[in-house]
């Protein structure tokens, strides 16, 4: 049960995951962000992480890719995007080529090396109990061995919230800059242009 | 109450971040009384502690505020120590340094940088603070940096003349020298016993091999005779009486200049492990410094300058001291000194402000009529360095001077010679301002022009310190002395300190009075730190009244040598005034021709190399990279794509090598 | 559950970050940078979580919050920049940036 749960969710974590990556448009490329989260929860959920996947869903899908909706809505960037053309030279072959060996290297390693391939002290903190709520467990240690950090993630959303604020306000001299002529110089084909343009 | 310590240098501090970053907006006169508030409060603050320290086993505690420099198994404390020596030591500073702020008050009135004269107060203050608290070596140097680099702001104070910038200057690289002393005696003090911290070295000095223990002495001292002015080095102080008087008066005269002295008592225990020539050594340049600048002292003009040649008269007694064993004298003369000698600062600052920035004596006289508060101060600080009993100078001078006889007849003398020509000279300077006929106003000035300038042409060399007098000319204040002068009485805020300074200044000798031990106050308090090394010194009754009544016969004679020439004129004051002693013995010039010369073709040699060797390696490595970065500048395209995708090989590559390091089983 | 299990879930989550990488460098329009980044992340989270139950200790789970925090902290700064740049030029994309360069 638990294995076929598995595959159908990690179905749809890559088919999700592609579709963000291969959709021209954006709207669609969030849309298959909420499928990946939605599988990523039930894997969560498979792993016996319960309080993890009902905030995956909550902070996830309902509040982050509902602020990028929002954002792409009030921008009304949501044309599409050209995917056949690419300025920088090489750029799209060599980030696959980085992909594959990525994955490839830590595929190898799980492959080759399994269950040796996680090395580390068993229950270091604190072992995962049947019989407590997963919920209780992880507040306990948030407020016991991670207080520290957590009291750091507060200044952290704070300073977010304030950046965040100083970023996006509108100024009062706002005035869309005007394209400049080196745009279009320097549009095409960068890498080449560039010596060139060390000798200014 | 000990542990309030912090409090001490906390407050100057906290003054000097105050004004540093309000000082402008919170203007005059409040700067000034923020300022003298925040010393008042460590003053305050230092008695209390005092209260407590009473209850310490033997009068030492220390206080440890963090870890500043660790470094292996060395390292170094922000701490406090505070003992007899170093509890004596921030009474005084902090009493005299309030002192002296409030009369700043009164005496920078006007001055355009007024709020940051007081910055530099305090953090002067905050740093000899630190100087005299520090439980280690390294953090005495970071005060005696800490004074230098104020002494120089100060002295520089206003920059607006180029005299002035340079004497600053002239401080700050004599400063350097013996500065270079004292690190090198940090070093091998660290060298030698693996730690800079006093409670930790300073018992285990008598077992230090005799060489080393002399090197350290000797590099120590080094960088006391930078800073306390002693031959060679002292040739700084006098100039740096370009600063404001009230600076004078503190650094120069009362507290930084004496921090050489409270080193040498402070590292008692190596002097004592050191070669039997070297306290010789540091007697001997002592009493040279002392008698040396008495002689100059002689024939200066400028009321500051006298000063500034008797204050390191005064040091080279402490020196003197130091050399001969009698740490405790050292103290004793120079907190004596330090009442005394602020005191009479002070009422020259007093004079210089009611003569409208005159500081050529031969233009005063009689101001006592007109200035009788600062006239009778001073008087009183003349008498206490004149050694007259029973002012504190003839106690704290015959203490010294008992030392240097159980020790040489040959210093005995010489110190003799030299309170003679201190009582003298001082004498010459009150007979000159207060007393007398009065050279100032209209009817005198011409007659007065002329005779100067028949005596500049004269007395060769004598034109560059009467320059150098009206360089010193008060910026607030405005022009030269001139015509009509009309001296006046100076506020309250600058007689109130001469008052409490002539005071103390009169009675500061009962700290230590030799006749029985029990009134020996200041020897008792220091037994901890100095009583194992201190030269015992019993004088019988007959003894003691042989010192005393020779000691007061030659401050007597000195005055009345004075009294006959300058106010009854039945010697004619050229003869005893040499140009030889007026313009320093030469020293000044000889090294100016030196560095002029034969010093500077060795120093343009070395300036070749360095322009040759060193800026050729310097330039050859900038150049190599200017050349490397054209090549590599063209990987900056700006795409933040491309950029990301260097990161990801990066990956790549350190994944790659991890799995290239891992064997699977 | 079958003993191979973990291993699978760390192969996905190591995919899963490779398409987001990938991603992440082949697209132009920020908005569709931002949620590779938050593929990326999730495949680590997923990791930590497995990491978690490999070696029977809860921190594994308790780190993800973090990651959490740090995630939304990161969109947030992200998406008002995307703001800030789309008001000066509403049709620019992550390419257009390099204007920027010194």
């Amino acid at each position: 049960m638990e294995t076929a749960v598995f595959i159908v969710c990690a179905l749809i974590v890559l088919a999700g995951a592609i579709g963000v990556v291969m959709s021209r448009n954006p709207v669609h490329a969030a849309l298959s962000l909420v499928a990946t989260l939605f599988g990523i929860a039930v894997l969560f959920l498979n792993l016996g992480a319960q309080l993890l996947a009902v905030v995956q869903v909550i902070v996830y899908t309902g509040a982050i890719v509902v602020l990028i909706l929002f954002v792409l809505m009030l921008l009304g960037v949501d044309e599409d995007e050209d995917l056949d053309a690419e300025p920088i030279v090489g750029q799209r072959i060599l980030a696959v080529l980085v992909g594959l060996l990525l994955a490839g290297a830590v595929l190898a390693v799980i492959i080759l090396g399994k269950d040796a391939a996680v090395t580390g002290a068993h229950s270091a903190t604190e072992a995962i109990s049947p019989s407590i709520a997963n919920i209780v467990q992880i507040g306990r240690q948030l407020f016991t061995t991670y207080v520290f950090p957590l009291e750091l993630t507060a200044g952290l959303l704070t300073i977010a919230v304030v950046g965040a604020v100083v970023l996006s306000r509108r100024p009062k001299d706002l005035q869309p800059i005007p394209e400049p002529e080196s745009m279009t110089e320097l549009g095409d084909d960068p890498l080449t242009t560039i010596p060139e343009e060390a000798a200014h | 109450m000990v542990s309030l310590l912090w409090l001490i240098p906390a407050l100057p501090l906290a003054g000097f971040l105050l004004l540093l970053l309000l000082g402008k907006r919170i203007g005059e006169p409040f700067a000034g009384w923020i300022g003298t508030a925040t010393v008042a409060g460590s003053f305050v603050t230092a008695l209390v502690v005092f209260a407590g320290l009473w209850n310490e086993p033997e009068h030492t505690y220390s206080l440890k505020l963090f870890e500043w420099m660790p470094a292996g198994k060395f390292s170094v404390d922000i701490g406090f120590l505070l003992d007899p020596l170093s509890m004596a030591m921030i009474l005084f500073i902090t009493g005299i340094a309030a002192l002296i702020h409030l009369y700043s008050i009164g005496y920078m009135h006007g001055d355009s940088r007024f709020p940051r004269f007081f910055t530099y107060l305090n953090l002067f203050v905050f740093s000899m603070l630190m100087l005299v608290m520090g439980d280690n070596l390294v953090l005495t140097f970071l005060g005696w940096e800490g004074v230098g680099a104020c002494s120089y702001f100060l002295i520089s104070f206003w920059f607006e003349k180029d005299a002035n910038a340079s004497a600053g200057k002239k401080a700050f690289i004599t400063n350097r020298v013996g500065d270079w002393g004292f690190m090198v005696g940090t070093f091998a003090t660290f060298f030698a016993f693996g730690t800079v911290k006093y409670v930790e070295f300073l018992p285990k000095a008598s077992g230090l091999a005799q060489t080393t223990a002399t090197f350290i002495v000797l590099m120590l001292f080094i960088g006391a005779m930078g800073k306390s002015a002693q031959i060679p080095l002292f040739i700084w102080l006098p100039d740096a009486m370009a600063g404001p008087t009230p600076v004078s008066a503190l650094i120069h005269a009362a507290t930084m200049v004496t921090a050489g002295v409270y080193l040498m008592v402070r590292v008692n225990p190596i002097i004592a492990a050191s070669a039997s020539w070297l306290p010789w050594v540091i007697a001997g340049i002592g009493v040279a410094t002392a008698f040396l600048a008495a002689t100059i002292a002689i024939a200066q003009t400028d009321i500051k300058k006298v000063l500034a040649y008797s204050t390191v008269s005064q040091l080279g007694y402490m020196f003197l001291a130091v050399g001969v064993g009698g740490y405790s004298a050292a103290i004793f003369h120079m907190i004596t000194h330090a009442f005394f000698k602020a005191c009479m600062f002070l009422g020259s600052g007093s004079v210089i402000h009611g003569m409208d920035d005159e500081q050529d004596m031969r233009r005063m006289g009689a101001l006592r009529k007109v200035m009788p508060i600062t006239a009778i101060t001073f008087i009183i600080g003349w008498l206490a360095i004149a050694g007259v009993p029973p002012f504190s100078g003839f106690w704290s001078k015959d203490d010294i001077l008992a030392y240097a006889l159980h020790k040489s007849v040959v210093l005995y003398v010489i110190g003799l010679i030299t309170a003679l020509l201190t009582a003298f000279y001082m004498s010459r300077q009150v007979f000159m301002v207060f007393f007398g006929k009065a050279n100032w106003g209209e009817s005198h000035e011409a007659e007065l022009a002329n005779k100067i300038a028949h005596e500049t042409s004269t007395v060769d060399g004598d034109t560059a310190a009467d320059a150098d007098s009206h360089d010193d000319a008060h910026a607030g204040h405005g022009a030269h002395a001139g015509h009509g002068v009309h001296p006046h009485e100076s506020p309250r805020t600058m007689t109130i300190p001469l008052i409490v300074l002539a005071f103390f200044a009169a009675i500061a000798g009962a700290l230590n009075l030799p006749f029985t031990e029990k009134l020996e106050f200041l020897n008792r308090w220091l037994e901890p730190v100095v009583g194992a090394t201190q030269t015992q010194l019993h004088l019988s009754g007959s003894q003691l009244a042989i010192e005393l009544v020779t000691s007061s016969v030659i401050a007597l004679l000195g005055i009345a040598i004075a009294y006959g020439v300058y106010l009854k004129h039945k010697v004619d004051a050229r003869r005893i005034e040499l140009p030889l002693f007026a313009n320093g013995w030469y020293i000044d010039s000889t090294i100016t021709n030196f560095m002029g010369g034969l010093g500077r073709k060795g120093f343009e040699l070395i300036a070749m190399f360095d322009k040759v060797v060193i800026d050729g390696a310097v330039n050859g490595v900038a150049r190599a990279t200017r050349g490397g970065a054209m090549r590599l500048r063209t990987v900056q395209s700006g795409y933040v794509r491309w950029y990301a995708l260097m990161i990801g090989v990066g990956a790549v590559v350190v994944v790659a090598f991890v799995l290239s390091q891992v064997s699977f089983s | 559950m079958s003993p191979n299990l973990p291993l699978a879930y760390l192969a996905l989550s190591a995919i899963l970050f490779a398409i987001g990488g990938v991603g992440l460098l082949v697209r132009r329009n920020p908005l569709v940078m931002i949620m590779c980044v938050e593929l990326m992340l999730n495949a680590v989270n997923l990791t930590f979580v497995t990491f978690g139950k490999m070696l029977d200790d809860i921190s594994g789970q308790v780190i993800v919050f973090f990651v959490m925090v740090v995630a939304a902290a990161e969109v947030v700064i992200g998406l008002a920049l995307i703001v800030a740049m789309a008001r000066r030029r509403p049709e620019a994309n992550a390419d257009d940036l390099r204007l920027l360069r010194g």
